[in-house]
């Protein structure tokens, strides 16, 4: 690992300061259960850390009024155990409790959550991996390097948003029920505060498939909120892995539904584990609005959701595991109560 | 890691460093001297290749150290402070060995900067029994048969103590889930799983 400068300022403002006077090469840092990883790797190579976690006030998790709004310092376990995120928004609560191990989850922000890297082998396959010796190339890693992947052991990669460049799969479970709830995030930079979607802070690889947020370096993200919808107690993340727990998803959904008896008013779907970034399958939503949830409806759902994928060498299941787990998604939503 | 970069300052061996826990103690005033400093001079933030004063409470006492920024819990622990109980498994999060508790959390120590446990509480495998007699899930360990080699057996009990604590040992089935995180490779799952049931079914104090 490189040798780097350590500081934690215990204001935002100051973060944004410490980030500018620092100059090139600083990061911040919160759980660092991503940015620490990839950096005992050698992807990462900051040359300053700036620890956000002494900030204060940035961890409170707020559920009155017309929105949830998480600061961008609260652990995941803490939200996932919140009661009222419990109890009116399944989908938020699960996407968490789904996601890594307690350990890291009592480690790992909420707002670091956002912005965590691909699993992609090739991707981790860095200069200070222990299998060194033979470093793929790599466009995220190594623009221009060439992407190994692509007509290689392809299982996990994604099956939609990909490019000619990178088929690397957007991994994180929690922007996915961000997404499907039109949450967004509340920015902190040196030209003061901006907010934007969840869903326009990632993009798509296209030909720079190391450029992956749209975030500026030196902007902090402070909050997550959530406007409230009546949808959330109808709402579930379907994750399916290789293993029962604790792995990465090789499809996953989040749903959430708006219901009058059997017929759904509005539905709400996003997907994980098979695309470059948190996908919203906006094609599966047309088709079920005003429709009654049936097991056929809801296949139906999942099949558009699916729309425009293409498989690659080993990973084609992936198109009808993610097609059932929509499917499956909507059911079990379905099932749940609004009372 | 390798041995270079792992965190033991200049001219200090790994051997050096694990016996000297005591010496730490002694460059107490010297080391709180450079810790006002490091505060005063926080803008420009410090250049890549300073040291790093801090302070955690490791077992309840107060092991005032200076690092390498790069330093990992487990790393600083292990390595500076001879508490070899965490075992290093992966360094990347995924295999539970290196699991001790921060302010009452468990945590990767792998994962954890060494440095952002400056005044915070670290409780290892170490601090778990008092005096001789071994913490009830120690004990329920033993009883259990939940270990085979017993590399994975201090972070399992550390993860297992936590998940009594969070509530998180309700039934079989939560247990298996809130206990993914720890990988044991020989497979002593059926034991482990029965000692936390034990445990917590007797409603022992953890
Ligand atoms: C073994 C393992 C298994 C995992 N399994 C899963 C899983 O199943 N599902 C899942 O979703 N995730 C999983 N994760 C990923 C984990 O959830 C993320 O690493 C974590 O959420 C990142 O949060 P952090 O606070 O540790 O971020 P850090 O590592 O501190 O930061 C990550 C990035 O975000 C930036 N950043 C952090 N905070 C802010 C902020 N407030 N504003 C702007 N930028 C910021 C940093 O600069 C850095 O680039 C796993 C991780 C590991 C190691
Ligand atoms: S050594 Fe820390 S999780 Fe494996
Ligand atoms: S007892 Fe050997 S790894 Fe668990």
């Amino acid at each position: 690992m490189r040798s780097f400068g350590y500081t934690r300022p215990d204001s935002a403002q100051a973060a944004v300061a410490a980030f500018a006077a620092a100059g090139e090469g600083a990061r911040y840092i919160a759980g660092g259960t991503t940015l620490y990883d990839l950096m005992k790797l050698d992807i990462e190579r900051p040359a300053h850390l700036i620890d956000v976690t002494a900030i204060r006030g940035l961890d409170a998790i707020e559920t009155g009024g017309d929105r949830l709004r998480f600061g961008a310092l609260a652990p995941m376990s803490e939200v996932a155990t919140n009661r009222t995120v419990l109890r009116d928004y399944p989908v938020l609560a699960e996407s968490l409790a789904k996601a890594a191990s307690q350990q890291l989850r009592n480690m790992a922000t909420v707002g670091g959550n956002l912005f965590q890297r691909t699993r992609c082998l090739y991707f981790r396959n860095g200069a200070g991996g222990t299998s060194a010796g033979t470093t793929y190339p790599c466009n995220k890693r190594e623009p221009g390097s060439g992407c190994a992947a692509i007509g290689g052991l392809d299982r996990g990669q994604a099956v939609l948003g990909q490019s000619a460049s990178c088929t690397a799969v957007s991994p994180g479970d929690w922007p996915i029920a961000l997404v499907a709830l039109d949450a967004y995030v509340e920015i902190l930079g040196a030209a003061g505060t901006r907010s934007l979607p969840v869903a326009e802070l990632y993009r798509l690889p296209g030909n720079t498939p190391h450029l992956e947020f749209t975030l500026a370096p030196d902007e902090i993200v402070t909050a997550i909120v959530v406007p409230k919808t009546r949808a959330g107690r109808r709402s579930a993340y379907h994750k399916i892995r290789d293993r029962e727990s604790y792995a990465f998803a090789l499809a996953s959904a989040a749903v959430a539904l708006d219901m009058d008896n059997d017929t759904v008013r509005q539905a709400r779907i996003a997907l994980g584990g098979v695309a470059t970034r948190p996908w919203r399958a906006t094609a599966a939503e047309a088709a079920l609005a005003g429709q009654r949830l049936t097991p056929d409806t809801a296949a139906a759902a999942g099949r558009a959701a699916l729309t425009g994928a293409v498989p690659g060498r080993h990973n084609g299941f992936k198109i009808d595991l993610a097609q059932r787990t929509v499917a499956d998604a909507l059911l079990i939503a379905a099932k749940r109560t609004t009372a | 890691m390798n041995e270079e970069e792992g965190g033991a300052p200049a001219g200090v061996t790994r051997r050096t460093a694990i016996g000297g826990t005591v010496a730490v103690g002694s460059a107490l005033l010297l080391l709180d001297a450079e810790r006002v400093e490091a505060t005063v001079q926080s803008s420009p933030p410090p250049r890549a290749g300073a040291t790093l004063a801090i302070r955690p409470i490791v077992n309840g006492r107060a092991a005032p150290v200076t690092i390498d920024p790069r330093t990992s819990l487990l790393d600083l622990l292990r390595e500076r402070l001879g508490l070899t109980g965490a075992k290093k498994g992966c360094d990347h999060g995924q295999c539970g060995a290196c699991t001790v508790h921060v302010d009452g959390r468990r945590v990767a120590s792998c994962l954890t900067l060494a440095a952002k446990t400056d005044g915070r509480e670290v409780t290892t495998i170490e601090g778990l029994a008092e005096g001789d007699a071994l913490h009830p899930m120690q004990q329920a360990f033993i009883d259990h048969d939940a270990l085979q080699c017993g590399y994975c057996t201090p972070g399992q009990i550390m993860a297992a103590v936590a998940c009594v604590r969070e509530g998180n040992a309700t039934d079989r089935p939560t247990i298996r889930e809130y206990m993914s995180g720890n990988i044991c490779r020989c497979g002593a799952y059926a034991g482990i799983v029965a000692a936390i049931e034990d445990v917590a079914k007797k409603g022992r104090r953890v």
